[in-house]
């Protein structure tokens, strides 16, 4: 049995579903080019939940914007390779790729309401892909609508269904969102912060929704967070993104129990427990490296408690540390699994 | 609808304002018989004119009776249309009411006009809807430089160039005059370089700001068409601003047909106005500037009444006038 | 034209006071914008034809010499005169003339401006420092005002009281210090908020005092954006009544009496309309560029692409595996 390599930590089983491949993605800027995404490979099979753990700027929200292929070419570049059913997604014609949004891949955005156009009604808005790839008439598309939106379970559907965004609550909109990318079927959900907006009951409410959705449809979905709670209770496995790159991956009770990385540790750490034994509110000091400033060496040393000399030098890549689970960081043991 | 009947009243107490305003200065600032029969008139013609015009009496009663004329739609009579300018014209009971000839001279205005707005409005929208999807593209270059110039260049200048241009050198078009659509094409022209630039660029920075905001993300995320983003979504909500430049646009264009009608001897209601004024012709004048004015009044409304249909946010928080 | 926004941090003001200090500063950016730099020494020359046309004008603007009419330019008259521009139906010179009318307009244009701006930010400081009727008031003048037709109101007033140069100036102080009233209060209200001024307040500073002396300075940027526009504006304004027979009178000429006059040989004699109606064109693009690189060089946001020298590096910033 050949060694698994580190990248394949996050690969579930062959034929996988989304199969990305060391995907960079820089932007130009005034001040020169500066690197969002650097060398990132993972991979989604049907069905299964992945959560993406990371704070603004880890570059969380750009790789999946580039997955879509939503990254303008100037100024920003994209390389490596984005593996859908096996047809690339970065070489396709433009026109493929828009195919495969909404059929096949979907998003949903933190700020619902903004995300929607506010001078559009919802109705049109949720069904507006449905009917320009179906080809079918009004009635028929806000039949449609109002039959997506009982299924996110937005109340009074068939008055709703032609109001404007404003006159929606923050978790309704974020539903109308769901619905809008539900309407063509697609196999895989990507969920870029879908809560953070919401007070936490509702947050409750739309975590639920999307798992049920999940089971019905047998959905994938791609959790983008920076809410480690959210991530224990809803996905199978997560990786940790800091600043461009993965830092660590595995599955989610792995990742719990018994971190690797520092920044991991660091951010298990600072959850306040309920049960009182947190004592006082631990944090990470410092703050993420801005874009186009990345530290030598390993990107975290500036603010890692256990750097040693060779931390500052050089980068530390992705290895294997325990069974299905890969940290980069020098002072993590490799092991080997046979 | 509060809101459109607040702006209702608002133009009607404008108009008012503006119709005594064009009595003040004519009556109290200026001489109408002076105005009318120039300086070289003898004393007992002026005197004469007073009287038949009512001058003497007190002048909150002329003023009375001004008002009372006007709703009845009389704004005097014309002693000069038509006429030769002796002055003992002036003298002479019998002239063409006002009112109607001012009138009839508004359709070829409106043609005039109406033509520059829609040749200006349906380039600039596309012009600059390219423009801000192509940011420092050669497009977006040229409209910066078309609407830069168009402020900058004096309207009947433009129009003589074309005439040098067209009808001097190249012989292709006549110089001026009314009748088929050659004699259309460069007074249009000229009348649309203007609303043409300051569209255009209002367009062009209305769409940057939309499509830079995430429901235009959103909405190629999930998979809609470029040309329908850009055409469908960001436009409508773009259009606030559009509309009110067009709006004022076309509130100077009533007035820049003033200009463009007097070099090409199209006879619309700004010609006669400025011959009007060249022949002293006082009511004639005054009609002049109350139908144009009430028409300038007219439009602001009409394009209050365009935002509440375009945003349907207008209309619940009930916002009072133009940003 | 909008307000500039004036709420920045207190380090960024720091280092904007910082930066504005440096009039050296201006000036590099000034070259490195090279539309904006020829603009601004078109209008330098054009100053001074205007203010020495007496002495640098080849030849006398009203001087006729009828075995020199309708010279094209480049040309030669039969008297063996060289004429820049040529001459017209009386064989006076064009450019001579131009330079002439240069300051008839140009003095126009700044002295128009110059009395609307004083009248409107005036007024418009007032209403937004001490609210009220009085901005009630000022603002549905504003509004009103601005709806109505100017040129046509321009004209009647003419009309009635007669053309001329002081006329002229009347009637724009008349019809122009809307934009200046607007633009004053809106910055009058942005600044209101700013803690120096509740402190000039708690020294026991005089209201005259607190807008002379801290509101105006800061506020003196855009205004003189817009000042310049209104420049352009109002030259543009100018032309046309006196196109229309309605603004300068003879023996004075502006450019757009010239090219009223030039209308009656557009056949045979182009230049005469197409050469003064070019040199307003230049003076108010000249302006219009000259402006609007002023509000970019006093917005805070766009400041830095003028007073940083660009760096031209497209190596990644970090480190490459």
């Amino acid at each position: 049995m050949r060694a698994m390599q580190p990248y394949e930590t996050l690969d579930a089983v062959p034929a996988p579903l989304l199969d990305i491949r060391d995907l960079r993605v820089s932007f130009d800027t005034p001040h020169g080019l500066v690197k969002a995404v650097g060398g990132v490979s993972w991979s989604l099979s049907p069905g299964e939940t992945l959560g993406i753990i990371g704070e603004s700027g880890s570059g969380k929200s750009v790789g999946l914007e580039a997955i879509m292929g939503l990254i303008k070419s100037p100024p920003g570049h994209v390389s490596g390779q984005v593996l859908f059913d096996g047809r690339d997604v970065l070489t396709m014609a433009e026109r493929d790729r828009r195919q495969l949004r909404g059929e096949k891949i979907a998003m949903i955005f933190q700020d619902a309401m903004s995300a929607l156009n506010p001078s559009l009604t919802v109705g049109t808005q949720i069904a507006e892909v449905y009917r320009l790839r179906r080809k079918c008439s009004q009635a028929e598309a806000e039949r449609k609508a109002i039959e997506l939106m009982d299924r996110v379970k937005i109340p009074s559907a068939k008055t709703r269904v032609g109001c404007y965004p404003h006159e929606f609550s923050g978790g309704m909109c974020q539903r109308v969102m769901i619905a809008t990318a539900l309407a063509l079927n697609p196999q895989i959900l990507i969920a870029d912060e879908p809560t953070t907006a919401l007070d936490v009951t509702v947050q409750r409410q739309i975590m639920t929704l999307l798992a049920e959705l999940q089971r019905e449809d047998g959905m994938a979905l791609v959790l983008i967070t920076h809410d480690l709670g959210l991530v224990a209770e809803t996905v199978d496995r997560a990786m940790v993104m800091y600043a461009g790159r993965i830092v660590e991956s595995g599955p989610v009770d792995a990742l719990f129990e018994t971190p690797t990385h520092p920044y991991t540790r660091g951010l298990i750490r600072s959850m306040p427990r309920l049960d009182g034994a947190s004592g006082a509110l631990h944090a990470i000091g410092g703050t993420p490296p801005a874009a186009g400033r990345m530290p030598r060496g390993c990107a975290f040393h500036p603010r890692c408690e256990q750097r040693v000399d060779r931390c500052l030098t050089e980068r530390p890549n992705l290895r294997m540390v325990a069974k299905g689970q890969a940290a980069a960081c020098h002072l993590a043991e490799e092991t080997r699994h046979d | 609808m509060p809101y459109l009947l607040r702006r209702f009243m608002q133009s009607l107490l404008l108009l008012f304002v503006l119709i005594s305003f064009v009595f003040v200065v004519g009556r109290i600032i200026g001489d109408p018989a002076l105005i009318m029969l120039g300086t070289s008139a003898s004393e007992t013609a002026l005197d004469q004119l007073r009287e038949n015009l009512g001058l003497n009496q007190p002048i909150w009663q002329q003023y009375l009776v001004f008002l009372g004329d006007l709703v009845q739609g009389d704004f005097g009579v014309s002693f000069r249309y038509g006429f030769s300018m002796m002055p003992s014209d002036a003298l002479r009971a019998e002239g063409t009411p006002v009112l109607p000839i001012v009138l009839s001279r508004l359709p070829a205005t409106f043609l005039l006009a109406g033509t520059a707005l829609v040749l200006a409005f349906s380039l600039a929208v596309v012009l600059g809807c390219l423009a801000a999807m192509y940011p420092r593209s050669w497009i977006d270059n040229l409209v910066n430089v078309i609407s830069l110039a168009s402020v900058s260049v004096v309207q009947f200048w433009l129009g003589l160039i074309l005439i040098i241009v067209f009808s001097v050198q190249l012989g292709l078009l006549p110089t001026g005059g009314y009748g088929s659509w050659q004699h259309l094409i460069l007074p249009a022209l000229t009348l649309a370089a203007r609303p043409l630039g300051r569209i255009s660029q209002v367009v062009r920075s209305a769409m940057l700001d939309e499509l830079s905001k995430p429901y235009i993300a959103a909405a190629r995320a999930k998979g809609v068409p470029e040309w329908r983003v850009v055409f469908v979504h960001a436009l409508k909500n773009a259009s606030i601003p559009i509309v009110t430049i067009t709006g004022d646009e076309l509130s100077q264009l009533l007035t820049g047909a003033m200009l463009v009608e007097t070099v090409f001897a199209w006879p619309g209601i700004g010609l006669l106005l400025i011959d009007s004024l060249g022949r002293r012709d006082l009511p004639m004048v005054q009609a002049g500037i109350c139908v144009v004015a009430a028409l300038v009044i007219l439009v602001n409304l009409a394009v209050d009444f365009a935002y509440t249909v375009l945003n349907p946010r207008i209309e619940m928080d009930n916002r009072g006038g133009r940003a | 034209m909008t307000a500039v926004d004036a709420q920045t941090l207190p380090q960024d003001e720091a280092h904007d006071r910082a930066a504005a200090i440096t009039s050296r500063a201006y000036f590099g950016a000034l070259m490195r914008d090279r539309v904006a730099f020829v603009s601004a020494i078109f209008l330098g020359l054009l100053l001074i034809a205007a203010l020495g046309a007496d002495l640098l004008a080849p030849y006398e603007p009203n001087q006729a010499n009828l075995r020199a009419r309708f010279v094209p330019p480049l040309g030669t008259a039969r008297d063996g005169g060289f004429h820049l521009l040529g001459t017209d139906e009386l064989g006076r010179d064009l450019f001579s003339r131009l330079m002439h009318g240069a300051r008839v307009s140009m003095s126009i244009g700044l002295l128009g401006a110059l009395c609307s701006g004083i009248v409107g930010i005036t007024l418009g400081v007032l209403a937004g420092f001490y609210r009220g009727l009085l901005e009630d008031v000022l603002m549905r003048a504003v509004d009103g005002m601005m709806a109505l037709p100017s040129l046509l109101i321009a004209l009647f007033i003419l009309f009635v009281i007669g053309p001329g140069f002081g006329n002229l100036i009347l009637i724009f102080t008349l019809l122009h210090w809307m934009v200046f009233a607007r633009m004053a209060r809106s910055l009058t209200l942005n600044h209101q908020q700013h803690t120096y001024i509740t402190a000039a307040r708690a020294i026991g500073g005089s209201d005259r005092r607190i807008i002379l002396t801290h509101l105006l300075p800061n506020m003196i940027s855009p205004l003189i954006v817009l000042f310049t526009l209104e420049i352009a504006v109002l030259i543009l304004s100018e032309a046309s009544l006196s196109f229309l027979g309605f603004g300068v009178q003879a023996p004075q000429s502006s450019w757009g009496l010239m090219i009223a006059r030039g209308r009656e040989y557009i056949s045979s004699a182009w230049w005469l309309v197409v050469m003064p109606g070019a040199a307003i064109f230049l003076t108010a693009l000249a302006l219009n560029l000259v402006a609007a690189w002023a509000r970019a060089i006093t917005d805070p946001v766009q400041r830095w692409r003028w007073l940083t020298p660009p760096r031209r590096n497209s190596q990644p910033i970090d480190d490459e595996d």
